[in-house]
């Protein structure tokens, strides 16, 4: 039978099933393949903490969603178009999510009485009629892969497994992407197991066959290449363009990378990427504790290596004291902490933007250090190179802000050129004449003087400093001006930053103001709001301290800013308290990102409109 | 990593090793003995000054980098070996000490401690024991005895005190010693001793502090009783100590006995002779705990030094041998080349 081919520009699939159904995998390998097509892309996985929460049960649900499309787009998208439910529980938790009569893959071998009780449905949704207002497609997954696998001399354990692939291939048949990017992959994941491999080539291309030879579908779709601007393209997330980043970085300036960490959801991946460039001379020190990440790190900015930590929340917590002694001792050091929802353990896998006033504030004293935050996953590397260079430069450390969207959500990167990238200056001090460790140059930063270099020999420390000599002073007047230079030395990276760009005209009737992971789902909604015929501006915050310089220019053009954040309102507090600007806030603390629609109708809420104008 | 030519080094003296920093501890404080023997040691260091570096922590032994004529950085509380592991990872060249304390070390920083000596750093780490709270004032520390009546214990401690060289060595270290502030000679012995270790050097120095634990050590250090109470460890040699070098210690299966050299019944030869390079850890245990043991006496000297390759040897090898077959890393193999596309 022939089939239709409809050409689609915008696509959002969910892959959803127990937290060992390889979701994260099959979405993964979706991903890679659509990258390869040409479409532009964003992903979100969403997962459970535990490992492996019971089998069908609603906690061990794994998520993996993917938004794509032929044109230019910043967000996972807010609901999917389709969903691939492996089971009961995984129908439960996402159905909400789905679009108003999107499309439902269930795997109905799992739909029996006790994955229906697991899932606490009372009677089986494909049954009851609750699902009619979608376009439901059952297909006995496990069954038909068993069946692809029948001539092979595996466990049923080990067939049962390959399940996901079938789904895949279905998947791949839907929406006319080719297989060969999975089959390639498959050959060099399980080189050393070729039954393993074989299997698994056969039931994706089962599910590929499935959708061409079976009469449940009659319709496939296509979604064009979008046209990105020129280059060499590769998928990435946050966290390993983070730490692709900083590597880049090192490299840029000539130092010796060290990372001490300890491992914690969600920068953990951030580690693992990390230690795989060791011919890049990279140190990745996982330490005995959140503490050790940071002091160690301090210890290597102190010998010459540009010292960097990368935690989440609880961790960012435990690291404020050593954050002071970098302070104090005006050491470079990059922290980099992957928000997650808290207070304490809080929601380990989920996102939240709840830190910016721990960065701001969270250490005892008068200890002002530059902020930073990345926008979008891509955004992670620009922004891991920037906060190296003003660390170095500034002889500060930086905290730069990313979170748990951004770390695990994916995207693609246009690969830069080295020579596109910034310059990384250093220059260490070798000359004993007239050197004292807290002389300053015109920015207010001091000498960078290492260990094994001759005649200069000196002790640096928390205690305060006198400053130029740098030996202890308890001095009042001295701790006063102290306090002040090293407050100024923060302000005058504002004269090294780009200015605050706005995106819309000083007459729009609103400005977004936005900081972090929140960028794109704003984006959209601007978009959309501006296709109704709303007047929009967008600015985004990159430099959270010091704020670009023309910040207060910016805010004061508009009458009304909405300022949407994940969080109660942090950035709000400090633009109302530091610019008596007052702002309307819109705040989200779901452990989720923004939708777009949420953005979008709190714009039309406080412009007076209705969805539509 | 630069190859060091010790001919053409300079002759030091221990003037060489002395900052213009006036140094602040309260007057008879044992801290002093320890400045003055490892300024008198450092020549014999085999390093260039610029080389060396002085890591601590909180406490008056942290305040110690500030005199030493070397680069120098007084960290915060307990996280000394932590932020000396950096220092040496990225410069392996530099010769890394840590001046602590038994609060510094076995109380806020029991952590880092004890994970220095399972990765055998390559750093020394000089841990002032005084068995108090001197900066703040005079609180129990987690060496002071059970029962020890301080400011925040007035009426005893409940609490079990560390030993220090046990904790050390089942930890991992692997030079482990100890030391008393009015042993001069001994000090630097042990000092130079450490200084040419490879891996993690542990130095456990008794130290006196005259305000708030003073005469703590006493029994070791007074003329008439420290030859009884002293145990002076030295490799190959029975374990022989008293006045008149009239007792001895011999194991009795895995207990440690004083046997009287002058009852007739035993002689030298019945005395456990001191291995320090034994890699079995059992004898080195049964010599730490006899602090803790009655009418025992207090050893000093080297327990143990062993050879194991340290965390940064290992570490640098792997980044050679990942070298050795990936080549250096630069951008373009660093971005380009994995799953690419072009548009």
């Amino acid at each position: 039978m022939a089939k239709e081919s409809k050409i689609v520009e915008d696509v959002t699939v969910r892959f959803a099933g127990d937290s060992g159904d390889g979701m994260q995998l099959t979405g993964a390998q979706f991903t890679e393949t659509t990258a390869k097509v040409g479409n532009d892309l964003s992903t979100l996985p969403d997962f459970p903490a535990e490992i492996r929460a019971p089998a069908g049960s609603l906690s061990g649900v794994s998520g993996y969603q993917l938004h794509f499309s032929s044109s230019d787009i910043q967000t996972p998208g807010d609901s999917p178009d389709v969903l691939v439910a492996m089971n009961p529980a995984a129908l439960k938790v996402n159905l909400l999510d789905l679009k108003p009569g999107g499309t439902i893959i269930v795997n109905t071998d799992s739909f029996d009485d006790k994955n229906l009780r697991l899932a606490k449905f009372n009677s089986n949704p494909l049954e009851d009629g609750s699902l009619s207002n979608y376009n439901v497609i059952q297909i006995p997954l496990a069954q038909m892969t068993m069946e692809a696998l029948k001539d092979m001399n595996l466990s049923v354990k080990e067939k049962e497994k390959c399940k996901n692939f079938f789904a895949l291939g279905l998947m791949y048949w839907m929406y006319n992407r080719p297989i060969d990017v999975t089959l390639k992959w498959l050959e060099t994941k399980f080189k050393n197991k070729p039954e393993i491999m074989e299997a698994n080539k056969k039931v994706l291309m089962a599910g590929y066959h499935f959708g061409e030879t079976t009469e449940i579908f009659t319709t496939r779709y296509e979604v064009k290449a979008a046209e990105l601007p020129k280059g060499k393209y590769r998928n990435i997330s946050g966290n390993e363009a983070t730490a692709l980043g900083f590597i880049t970085a090192s490299l840029k300036s000539g130092l010796k990378l060290f990372l001490g960490s300890y491992p914690i959801t969600p920068a953990s991946e951030f580690l693992h990427e990390l230690s795989k460039y060791k011919n890049f001379d990279v140190v990745t020190f996982q330490a005995e504790d959140e503490i050790a990440g940071i002091s160690s790190g301090i210890g290597a900015s102190f010998a010459g290596a540009l010292g960097i930590t990368t935690t989440s929340g609880p961790g960012f917590s435990l690291k404020s004291e050593a954050l002071g002694l970098a302070v104090m001792t005006e050491l470079p050091l990059v922290v980099v902490d992957v928000q997650r929802g808290g207070p304490s353990t809080g929601l380990p896998t989920k996102t939240e933007q709840a830190d910016l006033l721990q960065a701001f504030f969270g250490r005892h004293g008068e200890a002002p250090l530059a902020i930073i935050a990345a926008k979008s996953p891509a955004d992670c590397f620009f922004a891991a190179i920037e906060a190296s260079r003003i660390a170095i430069k500034y002889m500060t450390p930086v905290i730069l802000l990313t979170d748990g969207y951004l770390a695990m959500g994916s995207e693609p990167l246009r690969i830069p050129e080295f020579d596109e990238l910034p310059d990384i200056d250093v220059k260490f001090r070798t000359d004993p004449e007239g050197f004292y460790p807290y002389l300053r140059d015109e920015k207010l930063s001091r000498p960078w003087a290492i260990p094994g270099t001759p005649g200069l020999e000196h002790r640096i420390g928390g205690l305060e400093k006198q400053n130029i000599y740098g030996t202890i002073s308890y001095e009042p007047d001295n701790h006063e001006e102290m306090v002040k230079i090293r407050k100024q030395k923060i302000d005058n990276i504002a004269n090294d930053i780009p200015e605050l760009e706005v995106d819309g005209n000083d007459s729009d009737d609103l400005l977004v103001l936005s900081w972090g992971s929140t960028y794109g789902a704003i984006r959209e909604a601007i978009r959309n709001a501006r296709k109704k015929g709303y007047r929009v501006a967008h600015a985004h915050l990159t430099y959270l301290n010091p704020f670009p310089r023309n910040i207060k220019e910016v805010l004061d053009k508009y009458n009304k800013v909405l300022i949407p954040e994940l969080n109660t309102g942090h950035l709000a507090l400090l633009i109302k308290g530091r610019f008596l600007k007052d702002v309307i806030q819109l705040n989200k603390i779901k452990g989720r990102p923004f939708k777009v629609a949420e953005i979008e109708n709190k714009i039309y809420e406080v412009l007076g409109g209705t969805n539509g104008n | 990593m630069e190859t060091k030519n010790l001919e053409l080094k300079p002759k030091y003296t221990a003037k060489d090793f002395a900052s213009d920093v006036d140094v602040k501890w309260c007057p008879g404080c044992g801290d002093y003995s320890i400045l003055a023997q490892v300024q008198r040691t450092a020549p014999d260091f085999g390093e260039l000054k610029e080389n060396i570096v002085w890591v601590s922590g909180i406490g008056c032994s942290s305040r110690f980098p500030y005199y030493m004529n070397t680069y120098g950085f007084h960290g915060i509380h307990g996280r000394a070996a932590a932020i000396a592991t950096g220092v040496k990872l990225v410069n392996p060249k530099l010769q890394v000490w840590v001046a602590t304390g038994d609060g510094d070390s076995l109380s806020i920083g029991g952590n880092h401690f004890i994970h220095a000596c399972r990765k055998n750093m390559d750093i020394k780490i000089v841990l002032f024991n005084n068995k108090i709270y001197g900066l703040t004032k005079g609180q129990y520390s987690p060496t002071s005895e059970k029962g020890k009546i301080t400011k925040s214990s007035p009426y005893g401690t409940v609490d079990f005190p560390f030993n220090a060289i046990k904790l050390a060595d089942a930890a991992g270290a692997t030079f482990i010693a100890r030391t008393i502030d009015r042993e001069p000679k001994h000090m630097q012995d042990m000092l130079k001793r450490a200084s040419s270790h490879k891996g993690l050097a542990f130095i456990e120095v008794y130290q006196n502090c005259t305000i708030f634990n003073d005469g703590a050590y006493a029994p070791l250090t007074d003329k008439n009783t420290k030859e009884d109470n002293v145990l002076y460890l030295e490799h190959g040699k029975p374990l022989v100590f008293g006045k008149n070098k009239d007792k001895g210690i011999k194991l009795d299966g895995l207990k440690p006995v004083v046997i009287d050299l002058n009852d007739g019944k035993h002689s030298v030869n019945d005395c456990w002779v001191h291995d320090e390079f034994d890699n079995d850890s059992t004898r080195g245990f049964i010599l730490s705990r006899f602090i803790d043991i009655e009418n025992m006496p207090t050893p000093i000297g080297v327990f143990r030094q062993i050879n194991k390759p340290t965390y940064g040897e290992e570490y640098w090898k792997q980044v050679q041998d990942v070298k050795s077959k990936k080549g250096a890393g630069d951008y373009n193999k660093l971005m380009f080349s994995m799953n690419t596309w072009e548009v």
